[in-house]
């Protein structure tokens, strides 16, 4: 009794979540991968937070239309009035960059956390009660997983018309098996703790077990696919537009300006290289976000990751 | 004793399927609970002990049903409860129960106060100040010290025993009719288990519970219980007080397991050991269950399943040797030793009638065996 006695003496403490944050913040940070990804993705913030002083739309009802000087098909390389050169029809690059960046985080975030709510109820349902209800929600998952994503992307783009609000959301209907499957499996294991039967036998109704007793202990792997999603989904996004999906010419969109130029790829027989900048800087932009994205993941699963975290 | 029975099982059947076979755990279990007692259900693993309990809770897992039998328990039967609206009125607020293992019954993410508190305003529809009070009467009760500070605490600030208390807080909170211990003890050390044994001891006095104490420690049993079940292979072979199953065993699988206790047996001796396996669950059992392992079964043991037949009034057996037309087949050794301290009445507990007397009788069955 006595060694009981002289445990009580401690301070009631934080929170567990709170405290397990603050030691994964400090393994965060003292990884120079996480400080360059946390550095990119900031960076990006800013930009995307800043736009309007960054970028003075020039007309302010309508920001995410790039500013363009004539008609001239021509791209224009970078110079004094258009940093970054223009793309063909004179638009800023710049510009498109800076407008751009808002997009590129609406896609991500929008995409992803919208998986995410989804992801949780279905795996939450098909995890908790087992069943028949599971085994429908995993077989349409396994439908899902079946047909390659960028086909039946493409495809129900076409169906819903082109434009990114499209894109965004058929990538909010792809998404979700990936995340349901994470969850499920999580609660499968948390579902037959001892906490979970006794919170049971003291008469406490299934939603609120779910809701109470288990999301809070399974949701750790789930923010880690989540964080490492984010890029990928940009990607797909940007591969979309590309291929012409996504919105029309004008439009601050990364995909979009990267699509514009294919034309451009390749310059003139007497300078192969002449319009570099047309392809490298949107898609130097897409790349960099991505890894920022990425790296972040790789840090959070380096940290949440119980096989990765080492104490 | 009082003597009325609170929780009447009479023939209960319960199967799982698994992969499409049918797995009969329970095959006419019946058991009487008398309200204010300590009822001790024994037996080996796979004998069915758990699944009992739990189908007393409507707690069996997903691919397990009740197929007949019936569990009165205040005039209806639980064994007809399908809706889990029906069940969420009895689990935790007229039976409640404690698992096993202290270290994962608690949820580490919630502040232990909390985690009782759930429960405690659920069934006593309290508001937030009024079940906090109950919480904290409920942890000074069970022996936790400075209940203020241990309510804020996370379960992974306590002690295997201070988490064991909590759990017992968490089930007694809404002032259960009757507690079901799921193997409380098994998890913990040996002198913490003393200590939550006298715990649930001294509140099943104090809040005037019934309790069902599951346990294959027969030494438990002794210290705890004034009456005792012995289950095997699905079903209830034997019941009466303490004093008589451990004293005058009838069932030959009762002699079997006390025959191979250690402390019963003699110095310098081969300890017993039952040979064999239990019968496999999946295959319907002809006959008395544990014939095929028993030296001693006869013929009828192999064709016909015992009835039950009744030794006093407290006490029953289902095996042919209390048939008037059996042989008399001459018990184990330590049976008849058993028996002999008995007869002698030199020690041995009380009989039950004595309430809390009668669990103090109880230790000296384990001193008495030594």
């Amino acid at each position: 009794m006595s060694n009981e006695n002289a445990q009580i003496i401690e301070k009631p403490s934080a929170h567990p979540l709170w405290k397990e944050f603050a030691f994964s913040m400090k393994r965060l940070f003292k990884n120079p991968l996480t400080i360059i990804g946390a550095s990119i993705i900031l960076f990006f913030l800013i930009l995307a937070i800043f736009a309007p002083l960054l970028a003075p739309p020039p007309r302010p009802f309508d920001p995410y239309l790039m500013p363009h000087k004539g008609w001239d098909m021509t791209p224009s390389p970078p110079s004094a009035d258009n940093w970054l050169g223009t793309l063909p029809s004179q638009y800023d690059i710049l510009y498109g960059i800076i407008w751009g960046t808002r997009n590129a985080f609406r896609i991500g975030l929008a995409v992803v956390a919208a998986n995410l709510i989804v992801g949780l109820i279905l795996g939450a349902l098909a995890g908790y009660f087992g069943g028949i209800v599971d085994e429908i929600i995993m077989r349409i998952a396994d439908i899902f997983y079946a047909i390659p994503t960028l086909v039946m992307a493409m495809a129900l783009v076409v169906a819903i018309g082109r434009g990114l609000t499209s894109i965004v959301l058929v990538l909010i209907i792809l998404g979700w098996p990936t995340y349901t499957r994470v969850i499920r499996s999580d609660i499968l294991v948390i579902r037959n703790m001892d906490y979970i039967m006794a919170a049971r036998a003291s008469g406490v109704s299934h939603l609120r077990i779910i809701m109470r007793h288990i999301m809070p202990n399974s949701v750790f792997s789930i923010i880690i696919v989540a964080s490492m999603n984010v890029g990928v989904t940009i990607l797909v996004a940007a591969a979309l537009s590309f291929l012409g999906l996504g919105s029309d010419t004008g439009y601050a969109d990364w995909g979009a300006m990267v699509s514009t130029c294919r034309d451009f790829i390749v310059g003139p027989p007497e300078n192969r290289l002449a319009y570099w900048y047309l392809v490298f800087i949107p898609g130097f932009t897409i790349a960099l976000f991505v890894l920022g994205w990425n790296l972040l993941g790789d840090a959070i699963r380096d940290v949440f990751d119980p096989r990765m975290r080492r104490r | 004793m009082s003597g009325e029975t609170i929780l009447e099982v009479r023939d209960l059947r319960v199967s799982f399927s698994l992969r499409g076979r049918r797995l009969t755990a329970l095959r006419g279990a019946s058991l009487d609970l008398r309200r204010g007692e300590t009822l001790a259900v024994v037996g080996e693993s796979g004998s069915g002990k758990s699944v009992l309990a739990k189908t007393f809770l409507g707690m069996l897992d997903r691919n397990g049903r009740v197929d007949s039998g019936s569990i009165f328990f205040d005039g209806k039967d639980l064994a007809g409860y399908s809706k889990e609206r029906d069940w969420l009125a009895i689990r935790g607020k007229r039976i409640a129960m404690i698992f096993q293992d202290p270290m994962t019954a608690l949820n580490p993410l919630k502040t232990v106060g909390e985690q009782i508190r759930e429960a405690a305003a659920l069934h006593r529809g309290l508001d937030r100040a009024a079940s906090r009070a109950v919480v904290l009467e409920t942890l000074d009760r069970v022996g936790i010290p400075d209940p203020e500070l241990r309510y804020r605490q996370y379960p992974h600030e306590f002690s295997g025993g201070m988490r064991q208390r909590a759990v017992i807080a968490a089930a007694v909170a809404c002032r259960p009719e009757i507690l079901i211990c799921d193997e409380p003890t098994t998890a913990l050390d040996v002198t913490v288990q003393a200590q939550i044994l006298d715990l649930i001891k001294s509140l099943q006095r104090e809040l005037g519970m019934t309790v069902l104490f599951i346990t294959h420690d027969l030494g438990v049993v002794a210290s705890v219980a004034q009456r005792v079940a012995v289950m095997y292979s699905g079903q209830v072979i034997e019941e009466g007080t303490v004093r008589e199953v451990f004293y005058d065993p009838r069932a030959p699988y009762t002699w079997a397991l006390l025959a191979s206790l250690p402390q019963l047996g003699v110095k310098g001796e081969e300890l017993y050991s039952i040979r064999g396996t239990p019968p496999s669950l999946f295959k319907e059992v002809v006959g008395d269950a544990f014939a095929p392992r028993n030296p001693r079964a006869l013929e009828v043991d192999f064709r016909f399943e015992p009835p039950v037949f009744p030794v006093s009034d407290t006490h029953w057996a289902r095996t042919w040797l209390l048939d008037p037309r059996a042989p008399r087949i001459e018990a184990p050794e330590t049976v008849r030793r058993l028996r002999a301290r008995l007869a002698r009445g030199t020690d041995g507990p009380e009989t039950a009638g004595g309430g809390g007397a009668a669990t103090g009788g109880g230790d000296s069955v384990q001193g008495g065996a030594e």
